[in-house]
């Protein structure tokens, strides 16, 4: 397989401060990989330096096999990015909008690539209407719609699903998946957990360093986390206490149950020990993504080496 | 709740300060504004304007001609800057705006003079800017009563005259009645046009940038140029249809006559408005919102309409600013038109002012080129 991203060692600084360090990425062609990370981790700057829209203060690679820095104008055409902010023209209509891009992308068949796009998105009634009286899930999806016009090789898209309704994501990833089959590659930056379990593989970046990179499994194990599921009526109400134990690191209710998580399983259990009473029940289970990445985040705030959590 | 907070207006009040304060180009606007203006006002425009370029044609070299050109010197208000060997020369000079006046001393002039035949100076001023013109002329009128008195004293028809030896005949060319609105109108063509299109282009990309529709643009495979370009192309068509309206308006309303020039005409409304256009996308490149952008328009419009000879004539400006003003490509625009509309300018006497304006317009999209940034840093 070849692979659609290579790049190593990219560092950005915007104002003397580090965004984004020695990041290194590969991905094979035809795959989709979800970009995750809490917020200011350096998701959109590591995806702008990418597509050329942002320079490396150093790093190198390729994309689809152009230079980054040389040969930024080749990876343009063949990419397709669509920006966390809307950024399409809100004062021209939907029709317009996706006019504007076949031109630029000097496209054949202008007028049935617009129809076609404007039908997949069911929006062939509203074509005349302006983009910005859109709604944002609404306008969402025509980013998306014009990030795909030109038929790219690899897509950047900057949390694409934000704002989006249930129904309308689940066809998005559909799309998305449909994409892949026919050899689009797709890093897609999210804050979803379901969608970071809908991608092949994951990429996690907290402080602008990529701590985990793996098959979504592959991070869960490589985190080695413990976490223990605890049930039973009124399990939720010892979270307060729970949190402040030596040896627990997060506590999180999912619904009715918690889930309590630390990194040393012996200190953990020693923890919850107190609580093992009638109504409690725990469980050991295995930790979801997001446990995961809460305790990959965890880290990287007391500032311990990353680099532990890395590695492919 | 109370429907006025004095401690709410002043947490805004502190706010806009601060955010004012950061906004370090409204500051120096604030600063270097009225400092600019007034020494503009202040110096700059001298509304009688002295030492303007004048041509001699000599027709006869006698000390009478002589103490007659020392004469027209001495009132500070003429530069005898050169000297014509014939008439067609002289209104060449004069047409080609190299001079302000045309003085002709007749041949035969001593003679006359002698003969108490109270022989005429021609003074032929370009009266397409009267203000320039006005103070200059007035000085001449003492001019008959002094200039020859000492060469005439002694001779018997110097002694106890109550009549001039001789006449100065002042001919306004180009507007002989010194309408001024023949000189405005002309001008306001080139200042509404850099107004609005400079700000336009200037606002049009700073716009961009500021929505972040930038950031989709640059994403796509369009070029510096292309961007330029594509930009600016609406707004030549802008412009033109400007130019239209103030023209109809200029012959319909005021009669702003149109002696011809058509070729030089055209060529610098086209440079003109690509110039303007440029300069606007240079701003937009320089500026990070359209707030900005607007001020640095205006900055650009200050000097346009002060020191471009379109309110005050530039010959009455001190060199310094003459200097700002040569840089100012309304200066030039508006030589042109009035060359053209007053004068019936040829494309080979608009010459100057065309090439001035092709350079601004080369220089200016050269730094625009350079300083539009192909990415977000
Ligand atoms: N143009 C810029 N100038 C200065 N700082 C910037 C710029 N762009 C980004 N940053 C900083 O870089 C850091 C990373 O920003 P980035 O937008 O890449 O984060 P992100 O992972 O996309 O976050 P989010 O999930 O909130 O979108 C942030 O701290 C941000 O403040
Ligand atoms: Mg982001």
């Amino acid at each position: 397989m070849t692979l659609a991203i290579d790049v190593a060692g990219l560092s950005k600084s915007f104002g003397g401060r580090r965004v984004v360090e020695d990041f290194a990425i590969q991905l094979e062609t035809g795959r989709i990989c979800g970009f995750l990370g809490p917020n200011g981790a350096g998701k959109t700057t590591t995806l702008r330096m990418l597509c050329g829209l942002l320079t490396p203060d150093s790093g190198h690679g390729t994309c689809l096999g152009f230079d980054i820095g040389a040969q930024a104008d080749e990876i343009k055409r063949r990419t397709g990015y669509m920006t966390q902010r809307f950024s399409l023209y809100e004062d021209l209509t939907i029709e317009e909008n996706l006019t504007f891009i076949a031109r630029v992308y000097g496209l054949d068949r202008r007028g049935e690539r617009v129809g076609e796009a404007l039908k997949a998105l069911g929006l062939e009634a509203r074509r005349r209407q302006l983009a910005g009286a859109l709604s944002g899930g609404w306008k969402q999806r025509l980013a998306l719609a014009g990030a795909t016009l030109h038929e790219p090789k690899l897509l950047l898209l900057d949390e694409p699903t934000a704002g989006v309704d249930p129904r309308a994501r689940r066809t998005f990833w559909d799309e998305i998946h449909a994409l892949s089959r026919k050899g689009l590659t797709v890093l897609v930056s999210t804050h979803y957990m379901d969608e970071a379990e809908r991608c092949h593989e994951i990429a996690y970046i907290a402080a602008g360093r990529l701590l985990a990179r793996g098959t979504a499994d592959e991070v869960v194990e490589k985190a080695h986390l413990a976490t223990f599921r605890g049930e039973g009526a009124g399990v939720d109400r010892l979270s307060p206490e729970l949190a402040g134990k030596p040896g627990v690191e997060s506590v999180a209710a999912f619904g009715p149950t918690l889930h309590v998580s630390g990194p040393d399983p012996a200190a953990l259990e020693a923890a919850i020990a107190p609580y093992r009473r009638a109504p409690f029940v725990w469980t050991k289970v295995s930790p979801s993504l997001e446990d995961v990445f809460i305790h990959l985040m965890g880290r990287v705030e007391e500032g311990s080496a990353p680099g532990a959590g890395a590695g492919r | 709740m109370s429907f006025f907070s004095p401690a709410r207006v002043l947490a805004i009040l502190a706010k806009e300060f601060i955010q004012l304060r950061r906004e370090r180009l409204t500051y120096a606007m604030i600063l270097v504004f009225p400092v600019v203006q007034l020494l503009l006002f202040g110096y700059a425009i001298n509304d009688l304007p002295r030492h303007l370029p004048t041509a001699v044609l000599v027709q006869e070299d006698s000390t009478f001609a002589r103490s007659i050109l020392a004469a027209v010197k001495n009132t500070a208000f003429f530069d005898l800057v050169a000297a014509a060997r014939t008439p067609a020369e002289l209104d060449d000079m004069l047409r080609r705006g190299q001079v302000q006046f045309a003085v002709t001393i007749p041949g035969d002039f001593s003679r006359r003079v002698i003969r108490g035949d109270r022989p005429q100076i021609l003074v032929e001023a370009d009266a397409s800017d009267p203000t320039a013109t006005g103070g200059a002329v007035s000085a001449l009128a003492g001019l008959p009563a002094q200039a020859l008195e000492r060469d005439l004293t002694g001779l018997p028809q110097g002694r106890g005259r109550s009549v001039e030896p001789f006449e100065v005949v002042v001919h306004n060319r180009y507007n002989p009645e010194s309408i001024t609105a023949y000189n405005i109108v002309p001008g306001l063509l080139g200042v509404i046009l850099s107004m609005t299109l400079v700000m336009m282009t200037g606002l049009g990309v700073t716009r961009e940038r500021e929505r972040g529709t930038m950031e989709f643009l640059l994403s796509t495979p369009a070029q510096p140029l292309e961007v330029m370009v594509g930009k600016l192309a609406p707004y030549v068509v802008v412009g033109l249809i400007q130019t239209s309206i103030i023209l109809v308006l200029a012959k319909g309303l005021f009669d702003v006559p149109m002696a011809g020039g058509w070729a030089g005409l055209g060529l610098g409304i086209f440079l003109f408005i690509v110039g303007s256009l440029t300069l606007g996308f240079l701003i937009s490149t320089l500026a990070r919102t359209q707030l900005q952008a607007m001020q640095m328009a205006f900055f650009y419009m200050m000097p346009s309409i002060l020191l471009s000879g379109f309110i005050f004539p530039f010959r009455g400006m001190p060199l310094w600013a003459q200097a700002i003003g040569s840089a100012i490509p309304v200066t030039h625009f508006l030589r042109i038109v009035r060359g053209a509309l007053l004068k019936g300018q040829s494309l080979a006497d608009a010459w100057p002012s065309l090439c001035a304006l092709a350079i601004f317009v080369c220089v200016v999209s050269a730094l625009a080129m350079l300083r539009f940034r192909r990415t977000l840093d």
